[in-house]
């Protein structure tokens, strides 16, 4: 049970933000690559989903899996991205993402002065408190599963 | 509990077989005076609405049918361009038939090539080792599950949201893969 990495992008699809925990494998690519693959593969699967689908959506892509892992996708109406990959166990971290936007995002990042929003946060406050938070959630756990 | 349709794709990304089991049709028909209070406009050879979404007619929705004869892509049944007519006040009232555009079978293929490359970039992007490629992906209105066989082609399969345990279709289904 762990959170691998999360992600998270604007809406013209730089990073802002890149935290990793339990990684075992990169990708093979340098990070900035990563960050450009990940987001055009999210672009193209929001716009395989919109076409793709027999009803009209409301919330739209929610997450996919594969053997080994889960990406757990949420918008916010501004066009920010959050990203997380976790481990098969967790079945829906949609409201974790929207804690972390709306407690975490929101209060250290928006409502910082300091920051300018577009480019890379580097609040240090955000950070620690975005890493106490993921590992005080009840999937996380110090040595992957 | 229902399937909505299977895609079967080969080992190069084509789609060579594709079945609608259930579509299910969300349309609108509406009587208008003019002016026209939505804003239309051209996508992909069909006219969409883009703007003034009210009464079951969404932003995405395309122009289906007017006065109950179907249009074909931009132009009405009888040839004029679906934009031009809706500018004349003659011809109102008008009665407008909106609902979510079935693909063409031609979207169909650009799609399964699409997801094949997802599926793909997905296995790529994994923080775990000897991840497979997406097998599952889920959105609020359909569960997507996809199994791929030994010989690498891929099985898709969309399911209503209610449904559960489709994974063993999807594995039974997955036997008669015969060459690429």
């Amino acid at each position: 049970m762990t959170v691998h990495n999360l992600y998270i992008f604007d809406r013209n699809g730089n990073c802002l933000f890149y935290s990793e925990w339990n990684r075992k494998k990169q990708a093979g690519i340098s990070k900035d690559e990563e960050f450009k693959l990940m987001y055009g593969m999210l672009f193209s699967i929001r716009s395989f989903v919109s076409k793709m689908s027999p009803l009209d959506m409301k919330d739209g892509f929610l997450s996919f899996q594969t053997s080994k892992y889960r990406l757990h996708y949420y918008e916010t109406p501004s066009g920010l991205k959050f990203v997380m990959n976790t481990d098969l166990s967790v079945s829906n971290a949609r409201e974790t993402l929207q804690h972390i936007y709306s407690n975490l995002y929101v209060e250290y990042i928006v409502k910082n002065p300091v920051c300018v929003l577009g480019h890379n946060l580097d609040s240090e406050l955000f950070s620690s408190r975005l890493d106490a938070f993921i590992r005080a959630l009840p999937y996380y756990s110090p040595r992957a599963a | 509990m229902v399937i909505f349709s299977v895609y079967v794709v080969n080992k190069a990304g084509g789609l060579i077989y594709q079945y609608d089991n259930y579509v299910p049709r969300a349309e609108a028909e509406k009587t208008f005076s003019f002016p026209l209070d939505l804003v239309l406009k051209h996508h992909d050879e069909k006219v969409i609405v883009s703007f003034g979404q009210r009464d079951g007619i969404r932003v995405g929705h395309a122009v289906l049918s007017i006065n109950g004869v179907d249009v074909m892509g931009k132009n009405t049944g009888e040839g004029k361009d679906i934009l031009e007519y809706l500018r004349d006040a003659n011809n109102y009232p008008v009665s407008i038939r909106f609902g979510r555009a079935r693909l063409s079978s031609n979207e169909k293929l650009m799609l399964a090539s699409m997801f094949h490359s997802l599926f793909a970039i997905g296995s790529q992007l994994s923080p775990d080792v000897g991840s497979s490629g997406i097998e599952m992906l889920e959105t609020d209105v359909f569960k997507l599950h996809c199994f791929q066989t030994l010989t690498g082609e891929m099985v898709c399969e969309l399911f209503d949201q209610n449904l559960k345990g489709a994974l063993e279709v999807a594995e039974k289904a997955g036997n008669f893969g015969a060459g690429s």
